[in-house]
């Protein structure tokens, strides 16, 4: 009964992202950057990066190699926190909550923002431990049986349990890159994160797994707020509504992605996506 | 000017040419041959290695297998009421205070009989080990009620007489004698004549090896570099000296029971063809000895005592349990201590110590720690366990806790290195959910580095265990018979105990030393063994 209300009002927050993108209306904003500049000890890696990324739909960062989109990225789950010698200093919010602020818990941070690598990286442990992960730290489930439940809906909504359900015991790394990438992130939404951040998440896959991951994105956008970086031109054009480009550090242009792939206002998004940057 | 820059200049046709000339072949063919040379160096070090490794390992097993058996005497021992309960009282402690060496001696001299003189009962009482009689003992205090009667008990050989009997024998052999042969007397030095040329055949023998007439006497005088004549005559034994062809000279080793004239096979003609000179076992032992070994009596078999007791002056009673349980609980000292140290010590500085300059002396010293001299930490332990805190000497306990400061280096280096090696991906996908870096730590990153810890910990375990030096420092290095009970009891370990054997000038310590040697090697062996296991089962690759 329950699921099936959730089912119906997803369809219904589909509608609207739909309406939305079509009509280019603003939606809410999930997550806010204002003026992030990021260092690397004296390597100035961000500089004043301003972007709103909407709710319930894909933002895509694109640039070259070493334009900080990454780093970026890494800003919104504060994972930069582990470098040492990385210094951030300007605001991001989430749903209005700064979350460089003292005060926050950064482990209830990276559990409202959920993370998939580039590289599948899923534990050495059997492929049910491995989405049960992130509900056991956080103590989501009260009794086994509710585990259990958030292991196959996890799993089912990566679009994995039918391929694994019969071998829930085997390890994880006994599957294939593209399984295990979407292991990872029926990992990343077993803890019902707002946001899911992907890192070039199909960089190491074949054509096939890519597209599975692809689809499962799309499936993915009605009921979470997804920032994935891609080199990919092609993907980014496939996968999200919204597009930023970087360069050298600077976020130049952002936009609806039809907008940006079709008429970008600035010469260095022109000459990237045609191709014709050094 | 430009002209000769162009004529320098190499192209593309010059280079081509080049590649296809004469002197390019020979270049190849240094190259092959060059690596060729470098193959023989490579394997002609592996064949050098491989033959010192397997000289020194046949060397050590070959002398140790001797160590592995005994020899004992299955002997009728009379269990004579007069000499274990004189006053007639059977209570255990007397029993255990009897005197049944002199029943063992008294079992010996029915079998060996002209046994006189202090030489002779001296050789006697040396044929059999003094603690041959525990056994005996054992016995009769289990069983009161075998006084009286005879048993048959196996008494175990001195170590002279066990190694007779392991091949370190005289070569004795008997001939009958031909002719008559009448002795002077029954003991003592006696002459033997005869009137029919009993010993021209022995002259005959000596003179065609050599030896040379005495020029006044004419007669062959025997010593101790050449073999020993013997005659065995009226169920005695005697050593001959100086040799004619109708008469000879010599010692009484088993006292004759007459001086009447034996003829023919009724004498015999015995030779112990190693020179006395070159035996640890004068012929007075051999006489004995062989008179034993004529019984049957004597048995071989496994040296089980070897495993069953601890060190002792005799080396037919010495055994390495003392020393191995010592080991054993010095090596649980110091696992107890390093492992959670070391690990704790490698998992902070590798995932959460800050890098700056006082983690980085630190770990510069961890490195240089273990290179230390190992005898350094020994003079730290008996500086600062000992005389500071007042620790027992020569126990477990110390030696454990100096062991402990020798392997946690080792283990500190190998923990690092192992937690280094689990890819930095877990740790991210573990921060990425959520988890605190100490949750990251203890649930994905110590179980992936648990075999390498596990290799570097056993491999350090191995180092403790074949330490010796820093022992001796802490006085492990003392003559200690009882097995170690607890970690403040005096003990000694394995390596020192080969070291304390090592010294003793007697053979068959030599034999023992071979022996815990060869013991610690299947030890340190079977501890690499389970290092590699654990890593091949156990190690993952991403």
């Amino acid at each position: 009964m329950e699921n099936r209300a959730v089912d119906l009002s997803a369809i219904e927050r589909i509608e609207a992202a739909r309406t939305a993108q079509i009509t280019g209306a603003a939606r809410p904003a999930k997550v806010v950057a204002e003026g992030v500049d990021v260092y690397y000890g004296a390597k100035h890696a961000l500089k004043d990066v301003s972007v709103d990324v909407p709710d319930r739909g894909v933002m895509a960062f694109i640039g070259p190699s070493g334009c900080g989109k990454s780093t970026f990225l890494r800003c919104i789950n504060r994972m930069n926190d582990t470098i040492p010698s990385c210094r951030v200093t300007g605001k991001i919010t989430i749903d209005d909550q700064d979350i460089y602020d003292p005060a926050l818990d950064v482990v209830q941070l990276r559990a409202r923002v959920g993370m998939v690598f580039q590289k599948p990286n899923p534990f050495p442990k059997s492929i049910f431990d491995n989405v049960a992960y992130g509900p056991r730290i956080h103590g989501l489930s009260t009794n086994k049986t509710e585990l259990d439940q958030i292991v196959q809906m996890s799993l089912q909504k990566a679009g994995l349990w039918e391929e694994v359900k019969d071998r829930l015991q085997d390890s994880g790394t006994s599957l294939s890159g593209g399984q295990q990438q979407r292991l990872c992130i029926a990992r990343a939404i077993a803890v019902s994160p707002d946001v899911i951040l992907m890192d070039e998440p199909c960089s190491a896959l074949d054509p096939i797994a890519t597209a599975k991951v692809e689809t499962l994105i799309d499936e993915l956008r009605s009921q979470f707020c997804i920032i994935i970086v891609t080199h990919s031109m092609q993907q980014a054009a496939r996968v999200s509504q919204r597009t930023a480009f970087f360069h050298l550090g600077t976020l130049v242009e952002e936009g609806p992605t039809q907008l940006i792939f079709t008429n970008p206002k600035d010469q260095r998004t022109q000459d990237y996506i045609t191709g014709r940057f050094g | 000017m430009t002209d000769a820059a162009h004529s320098t200049l190499p192209t593309a046709a010059l280079i081509a040419s080049r590649r296809n000339s004469p002197a390019n072949a020979a270049l190849v063919k240094r190259r092959y041959a060059a690596e060729r040379r470098f193959k023989a160096f490579g394997i002609g070090a592996l064949i050098l290695t491989g033959t010192f490794l397997l000289a020194l390992l046949t060397n050590i097993v070959g002398k140790s297998i001797p160590a592995f058996f005994e020899h004992t005497a299955n002997l009728e021992v009379k269990l004579d009421p007069a000499v274990l309960a004189p006053d007639g009282k059977v209570d255990p402690a007397t029993l255990k205070s009897a005197d049944y060496a002199s029943l063992t001696r008294a079992t010996l001299m029915s079998i060996v009989p002209g046994i006189e003189g202090r030489a002779a009962r001296k050789s006697l009482s040396g044929v059999l080990s003094s603690g041959a009689a525990d056994e005996l003992r054992r016995r009769v205090v289990a069983d009161p009620s075998l006084i009286g009667q005879t048993i048959k008990v196996p008494l175990l050989l001195s170590d002279d007489g066990d190694l007779y009997m392991k091949g370190q024998d005289a070569g004795a052999s008997s001939v009958p004698g031909i002719g008559t042969v009448t002795p002077s007397d029954i003991k003592g030095s006696i002459t033997l004549t005869s009137t029919d040329g009993a010993f021209k055949s022995l002259v005959d023998d000596l003179t065609k090896a050599g030896v040379p007439k005495d020029a006044d006497t004419g007669a062959i005088v025997l010593n101790s570099n050449l073999p020993s004549r013997l005659v065995a005559i009226n169920g005695g034994l005697v050593k001959l000296q100086s040799v004619t062809p109708d008469g000879a000279t010599g010692n009484v080793l088993l006292s004759l029971k007459g001086n009447e004239a034996a003829s023919g096979p009724a004498w015999q003609q015995t030779t112990y063809s190693v020179p006395e000179g070159r035996r640890k076992t004068n012929d007075q032992d051999v006489a004995i000895i062989e008179k034993v070994k004529e019984t049957g009596a004597i048995q071989k078999g496994i040296n089980w005592r070897f495993f069953t007791s601890g060190d002792s002056r005799e080396p037919e009673l010495a055994g390495i349990r003392g020393a191995l349980v010592g080991s054993a609980l010095t090596l649980l000292v110091t696992l107890v201590l390093c492992l959670p140290i070391g690990v704790l010590a490698a998992v902070y500085l590798e995932e959460f110590a800050p890098k700056n300059r006082l983690t980085d002396i630190i770990e510069v010293n961890i490195n240089n720690l273990a290179a230390v001299p190992s005898i350094v930490f020994g003079l730290l332990g008996l500086a600062v366990f000992l005389n500071f805190m007042g620790l027992p000497r020569s126990a477990p306990l110390v030696g454990g806790l100096v062991l402990a400061l020798l392997v946690l280096p080792t283990i500190i280096i190998a923990a690092r290195a192992a937690i280094k090696a689990v890819p930095p991906s877990i740790r991210e996908a573990a921060i990425g959910l959520g988890a605190s870096r100490q949750q990251a730590v203890f649930h994905h990153v110590l179980p992936l580095a648990m075999p390498g810890i596990m290799t570097g910990t056993i491999i350090g375990m191995a180092h403790a265990l074949g330490e010796t030096a820093p022992l001796l420092m802490i006085g492990m290095i003392a003559f200690i018979v009882d097995i170690p009970g607890s970690l403040t009891q005096a003990a000694t370990v394995l390596p020192v105990q080969i070291y304390l054997w090592s010294d003793l000038p007697e053979v068959a310590f030599q034999q023992r030393t071979a022996a815990a040697i060869v013991v610690l090697l299947a030890f340190l062996f079977a501890m690499n063994g389970a290092a590699i296991w654990l890593r091949s089962k156990f190690e993952r690759r991403w």
